[in-house]
């Protein structure tokens, strides 16, 4: 008796749960960064409203992003590692990669800068002042596109940080947030996308240090997951999303999007 | 203290509202829950009973594999059931991948060694008071069982309250398998990871008065029916 | 030993024998059980009693020996009240329904034996109670009323009436005799040997594990046959040292 009572209700949860229900939807591999800014719910409203097709959003570090893809488990990857980009086409995982957009990289410290390097424009000079002063500096340390980026930029400025983990170097292993979190608890520096740090609402005295470094910059792309190797993947509709990414209103959308007042992403589709 | 009282006051201001974003992840962290709890109920319940009600060789190993894996970590979890389910994965064809019915089953997981365990526990002395009386009825294992599962229903409530205690405050299976995709698989959480990693302290703070407010309310309504039916059965 | 099979027997004991680990609680009992009327069994504290009643009732396999139940036919159905009796957690006439519910009565044979257990043994101004807030008398009532409703062939009653109040203890004999009248073979453990001079045809006396007499219960008590029942009912403490304490 309490057991068919006990069926009837799970069965009723089942039932009522949402993700069951058969509507157009796509899954995209995608960055915390995309999601955390708000970006993607700016403009993936206007793109279901123009296909009818749902995006269902998984936002994780671009390692994750890739190795999820690389599994199949997505249709669509939106990552910013070129590098590691190329090679999951290369290898193929995905079918092509396109450039979407562009943001850039900063460095945000306490607002004391123990390292001085305020103002700064040359990063790496400001990553030697802090690697010499020994000022506490937060990485992701998580395999994340950018945690990759901080890495190319510490080899060349000439310091291996990691010889110094546990002491100023700290790797958090988490995401881009809670690294900031993290940072802003220790008055350590940081390397963070611009678009999180103007979305991130815990700043305390934190801000930047050191911007407009051409070595700072910051490239998406898109790729389909390869529908020869995963059967399963949606290629007509996450085409249609690349294509509409990479089209005119797209492209729009991106570059209408503001937080605080201020363009966090700069859609370059088609331009090298 | 401003941001805890920050906190408060939006999460009163949320409640209030009925806030329909928040009300939805409400109610999809209800649903996963407690249909995970249900289903671990339906099977750890008579498994328990069955561990203490019987003797065998390996009896004692599976009791001490039982009592680990109360331990298991949600991550850990989480990410087994990832590689299980994702579509490279051996069950990958079904495509249970970021839908609910993924966080069912990683609850599900972390919730049945805990009501197993209870269940065996409460069953056991139970069992030492009835089963010369049972076997004397001529009962055989089924009916013994159905006895002791009533007769045990209030310590057997407190495993479920114990067992919903840990699917409701889990994160690191159900963001894994679930994604936190927003209106999909986005949970209390989940949630409050996210806006915690947006730096948003308030409203993730929230959020966990929101997530405790609704456990408290559970907790109490449990306790008045296991108080109910302790009043109308025991001396 | 006298051979009560001059009555119709109901079940034969032979060489039945229980060990627990190391102890022999029962040692090589061979007896005949008739069919119909009540079979007292006597002895004192921890001489086997419940371990034999148990052995009866199916709850222990003998170590040695056997029960032949083949003297019975095929129905055969016991009921046992135990000397602590098992309350559950229930209300009084779910109790009572949950006893007879292996039976496969239908509803209305069900509700009819409910409300004729309740009423012989006068609980049924407490039908709804939750049965663990009974006081002990009437817990030993309720397991009483569970076992009739059973209508069993054999019923094995261990101690009924420890804790019962005269009346109480006037009304169960009554029942006992009732349904021993009938075709139901009761077995009796008991230490009132009042209690057992009232209603017993028969005596079953243990010692230490060992039926030493089993005899018709006039007999029994108008002369027992071993120093042990003697000393048993005359209230005398057996002797410890073979020094003896003077008898
Ligand atoms: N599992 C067991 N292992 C060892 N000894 C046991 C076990 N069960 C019972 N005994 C012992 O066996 C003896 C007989 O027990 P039993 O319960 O049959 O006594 P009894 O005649 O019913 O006594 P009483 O009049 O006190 O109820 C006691 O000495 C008891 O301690
Ligand atoms: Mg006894």
């Amino acid at each position: 008796m309490i057991q068919r009572t006990l069926l009837a209700a799970i069965l009723l949860c089942v039932l009522a749960l949402p993700g069951l229900t058969a509507d157009r939807f796509i899954i995209l591999q995608s960055t915390t960064s995309t999601a955390n800014s708000g970006l993607l719910d700016e403009i993936l409203p206007k793109f279901t409203a123009a296909s009818g097709i749902t995006v269902r959003v998984v936002a994780v570090g671009t390692g994750q992003a890739l190795k999820n893809a690389r599994n199949g488990d997505g249709d669509v990857l939106l990552v910013h590692a070129t590098t590691a980009e190329q090679a999951f086409v290369a290898d193929g995982s995905g079918v092509a990669r396109h450039d979407v957009m562009f943001n850039d990289f900063v460095v945000v410290g306490p607002a004391d800068d123990p390292a001085a390097i305020a103002g700064s424009a040359d990063v790496l000079d400001a990553l030697r002042r802090i690697a010499a002063a020994t000022a506490p500096f937060a990485s992701r340390g998580d395999d994340s596109g950018t945690h990759k980026k901080e890495l190319s930029l510490w080899a060349s400025a000439g310091i291996d940080p990691v010889a110094h983990s546990g002491a100023w170097y700290r790797e958090t292993g988490s995401g881009m947030g809670a690294t900031l979190n993290t940072a802003v608890g220790m008055a350590a520096y940081a390397l963070t996308d611009r678009a999180t740090w103007i979305a991130f609402a815990n700043k305390a005295d934190f801000k930047i240090v050191s911007q407009g470094d051409k070595r700072l910059f910051n490239q998406y792309g898109v790729i389909l997951v390869n529908p020869a190797r995963h059967p399963h993947i949606k290629a007509d509709d996450g085409q249609a999303f690349i294509d509409w990414l990479l089209s005119a209103p797209g492209q729009a959308a991106i570059a209408a999007f503001r937080k605080n007042g201020q363009q966090l992403f700069f859609p370059n589709a088609g331009r090298p | 203290m401003q941001e805890a009282l920050e906190a408060l006051g939006l999460a009163g201001r949320l409640i209030v509202s009925m806030d329909g974003d928040v009300l939805e992840i409400v109610a999809l962290s209800l649903q996963v829950s407690l249909t995970a709890v249900a289903v671990s109920c339906l099977i750890g319940l008579p498994l328990g009973a069955l561990l203490a009600m019987t003797r065998f060789r390996g009896r004692n190993v599976l009791i001490v594999l039982n009592n680990a894996l109360m331990g298991l970590p949600p991550v850990v979890v989480g990410l087994a059931i990832y590689l299980a389910i994702s579509r490279a994965g051996p069950f990958g064809v079904f495509g249970l991948l970021y839908t609910p019915t993924a966080m069912i089953i990683a609850q599900t997981v972390l919730v049945l060694p805990i009501v197993t365990a209870l269940a065996r526990q409460t069953i056991e002395d139970l069992n030492a008071e009835y089963d010369d009386y049972l076997r004397s009825l001529g009962l055989g294992i089924g009916g013994r069982l159905r006895t002791l599962l009533w007769d045990g229903r209030t310590g057997l409530i407190t495993a479920a309250i114990a067992g919903m205690g840990r699917a409701i405050a889990e994160v690191g299976a159900v963001i894994i398998v679930g994604g936190n995709i927003d209106h999909v698989t986005r949970v209390m959480t989940t949630a409050i990871a996210l806006e915690t990693s947006k730096g948003e302290l308030a409203l993730a703070m929230a959020l966990g008065i929101i997530l405790m407010a609704i456990s408290l309310a559970l907790n109490a309504a449990t306790h008045a029916l296991r108080g109910d039916a302790m009043r109308r059965m025991y001396a | 030993m006298l051979d009560p099979a001059d009555e119709a027997p109901l079940l034969e004991l032979r060489g039945l024998t229980y060990t627990a680990t190391t102890a022999t609680l029962l040692d090589d009992v061979s007896a005949a059980l008739p069919a119909t009327g009540v079979t007292a069994i006597i002895g004192a504290n921890g001489a086997g009693k419940t371990t034999l009643l148990r052995l009866l009732a199916g709850l222990l396999t003998p170590t040695a020996g056997e029960i032949d139940w083949s003297l019975a036919g095929s129905a055969r159905r016991t009921a046992m009240v135990f000397q602590r009796p098992v309350i559950l957690r229930r209300s009084v006439d779910a109790n009572i329904r949950h006893a007879i519910a292996p039976l496969g009565l239908n509803e209305a044979e069900a509700a009819r034996r409910v409300d004729e257990a309740l009423a012989v043994c006068r609980l049924d101004h407490l039908r709804t109670a939750p049965a663990r807030r009974l006081s002990g008398g009437e817990q030993q009532r309720l397991a009483l009323a569970r076992a009739l409703a059973r209508k069993p062939d054999v019923l094995l009653l261990d101690e009924p009436c420890a804790s019962l109040d005269p009346q109480s203890t006037a009304a169960i004999e009554a029942i006992v005799r009732q349904a021993a009248a009938a075709s139901t073979a009761v077995v009796l453990v008991t230490h009132d040997i009042a209690q057992a001079q009232r209603l017993a045809a028969w005596v079953m006396f243990l010692d230490a594990g060992r039926l030493i007499e089993h005899s018709r219960a006039g007999a029994f008590f108008a002369g027992p046959q071993t120093a042990e029942a003697r000393d048993y009912l005359a209230g005398r403490l057996p002797p410890i040292a073979p020094g003896d304490e003077g008898s």
